[in-house]
């Protein structure tokens, strides 16, 4: 503890014997960290908002279809078990947040317009559970059940359809026969979704009458289930695999959107890259510090050495001091990300760019969204990387002879 | 046992195109409680030896015992040791480490060797009390004359009690007044204490002082004076 005290006690005041260059080298490490943990929230809020959409669409961490379903989505590839079936197979096994969902292709057309949609028969009890596109109607009412014989649509297609609430359209399909399917609905309700593409494509309808109209009994082609945490699917993966029909493929979200899936990946490599390209930024200034720091008191490590301190605790201190520069930087600029990016949870609104931002799937609304883990990397790495950025100039510090550093001039 | 021994002791150091004879087979032998004065001009050769037997520097031939230890083999980390451990370093300028007080600076060779913080203060209260600086441990010494800061220098250097005290040209910044305060101190503590000193200078009050004085002249001793017998 002495020979510690002595080696924090030396660090602590040489790195303030300078402080204008110390609170320099702190106020660069400080917007350093900033830049590092709010830049990063910015990217993970975006990435994060764009995943979510894109599972919301149609919700479900965990999904099942027929094995051809992917390759031709047409209502002859349905599900081997019924949705009584597999309601009662969830239930059992003690699943709550599931739905089952007749989701074909199809046309809608209104007294103007026609266009082509994915029509998606829904139960909303079910979809509620999944936080589902339901909950972000905007005019009309939601879906009251799985025998409701009105449709939602989003804004954008009513636009396209010159359309509105309380007005009929038709939707067409094919039934397992390859004959026409269709039947007129009210357009009882209108949603919103961050991505106009998202409007313009899902049109939902109560599940029974979609049945009825595709003349498929209690058939469905897509069961989705949710679980806690979007990251990690595996548990809910094998529960459900093991509920469903062999014949059946059960997939996670990130393999049935390999988009989304790759972009979450790449977005952790990206964090990664970005804290250690500003780390190098800093790096160069932290070393000058400590290269100037050493070469500025030459006699005096020479003179700890001549009294008999030993080499590896001169590189020690310069190590220490470097830590504590970190720390205090990296301190100063944890607080500063925290106060930037807590103010911002309500949304950074960007529609001033939203078009080039929904080219890729972003919403233009930005949410920060501050992770422990970016914010425990950021520090990780600074500390580490700063740690090796010191050992060059504690190692030449500890090689000084003695004599020769005493009479230096 | 001697306190030094030093065995035909050479170093050469190289000074652009020539070599410069620092040590030039050297031999002497300092006994314990010894009171020293290492004399020579500039260049004679007065620091390297003193270097030698602190371990400072390493010669190009010869032998330096130190305690009864050879210490010319010896590893830095050996050296390092035994100068924390047994000797006691007084330089000329640049004595002090200026972001400790002068208690720290006293008490920085007995944190390093392990000492309680109570046996530090308790050390170092008695013996800047007895260098005359009592009231002045928390200064830095920028905040101290050169002589005090000589003084606080000496303090360190005999606090933990080291067998030999090397202090090289320990007056040179002092006035003639506190030249000789500090030359008296050195001399209480040799013969209270037992502490061997051993003392480069040209200045010739300091020699004085010494109980025996060897001359020094192109890295060869020239003269050796017992003083107390003259």
């Amino acid at each position: 503890m002495n020979y510690a005290g002595i080696i924090i006690t030396l660090a602590w005041r040489n790195l303030w014997r300078n402080h204008r260059r110390t609170l320099i080298m702190v106020a660069a490490i400080s917007v350093g960290a900033w830049a590092m943990i709010f830049m990063t929230s910015l990217m993970r809020g975006m990435v994060n908002d764009m995943l979510r959409d894109g599972i919301r669409v149609l919700p479900g961490h965990v999904q099942v279809h027929h094995a051809a379903y992917r390759d031709d989505p047409s209502v002859n590839n349905l599900l081997a078990m019924t949705a009584g079936e597999v309601s009662a197979a969830m239930t059992a096994a003690g699943i709550e947040r599931f739905t089952a969902r007749v989701r074909v292709p199809a046309i809608i057309s209104s007294e103007r317009e026609s266009r082509g949609i994915t029509f998606v028969g829904v139960d909303p009890r079910q979809e509620a559970l999944l936080d589902a596109i339901g909950s972000a109607i905007v005019e009309g009412e939601a879906l009251s059940g799985p025998d409701d014989k009105g449709v939602i649509i989003g804004q954008k297609l009513a636009d396209k359809l010159d359309t509105r609430v309380g007005k009929r359209v038709v939707v067409m399909s094919q039934d397992p026969d390859n004959e026409v399917a269709d039947r007129g609905f009210r357009v009882v309700g209108l949603y919103a979704a961050n991505l106009a593409v998202q409007e313009e494509t899902y049109a939902f309808a109560g599940r029974e009458i979609v049945q009825a109209m595709l003349r498929i009994g209690d058939g469905v082609s897509e069961v989705a289930v949710s679980g806690d945490d979007y990251r990690d699917v595996s548990q809910l993966l094998a529960q459900v695999s093991a509920l469903m029909d062999e014949q059946d493929e059960v997939l996670p979200w990130q393999e049935l959107d390999a988009y989304l899936g790759t972009m979450l990946g790449v977005m952790d490599g990206f964090v990664l890259i970005w804290v250690i390209v500003i780390f190098l930024a800093l790096s160069f200034g932290l070393v000058n510090t400590l290269v100037m720091a050493v070469f500025e008191r030459v006699r005096e490590i020479g003179l700890m050495l001549a009294l008999g301190m030993r080499p590896s605790s001169i590189l020690a201190q310069i190590i220490v001091e470097s830590i504590l520069l970190l720390v205090i930087g990296l301190s100063v600029g944890n607080a500063l990300a925290f106060a930037s990016i807590v103010p911002l949870q309500d949304g950074i609104d960007i529609s001033i760019v939203a078009e080039g931002m929904e080219m890729f799937g972003a919403s233009s609304v930005l949410y920060p969204e501050l992770q422990m883990n970016d914010v425990v990397l950021a520090n990780i790495v600074v500390l580490l990387l700063g740690f090796l950025a010191s050992l060059s100039p504690a190692w030449r510090a500890s090689r000084y002879e003695p004599v020769e550093a005493i009479t230096k001039v | 046992m001697s306190a030094v021994r030093c065995i035909d002791l050479c170093k050469t150091y190289r000074q652009g195109d020539q070599d410069i004879k620092a040590l030039d087979h050297v031999s002497l032998e300092i006994a314990a409680k010894g009171f020293v004065c290492l004399s020579a001009p500039s260049g004679g050769g007065k620091t390297t030896l003193l270097n030698a037997i602190g371990g400072l520097d390493i010669p190009d031939s010869g032998e330096v015992w130190v305690a009864g230890q050879r210490i010319d083999q010896l590893s830095k980390g050996a050296l390092a040791s035994l100068r924390l451990q047994q000797i006691g370093f007084v330089f000329q300028a640049y004595n002090l480490i200026p972001v400790l007080s002068a208690r720290e600076n006293v008490e920085f060779v007995m944190q390093v060797q392990g000492v309680s913080k109570d046996g530090r203060r308790e050390k170092s209260t008695a013996i800047l009390k007895e260098v005359g600086l009592a009231g002045l441990e928390d200064r830095r010494p920028a905040e101290m004359s050169g002589g005090q800061q000589q003084r606080v220098a000496v303090a360190r250097a005999i606090v933990s009690k080291p067998a030999l005290v090397l202090a090289d040209e320990p007056t040179a910044n002092l006035d003639s007044k506190t030249s000789d305060e500090l030359m008296e101190l050195f001399v209480e503590l040799n013969e209270h204490h037992g502490t061997t000193f051993v003392i480069a200078t040209h200045d010739r009050r300091v020699m004085g002082y010494a109980k025996r004085l060897i001359k020094m002249l192109d890295g060869r001793i020239v003269d050796d004076i017992n003083q107390r017998a003259a």
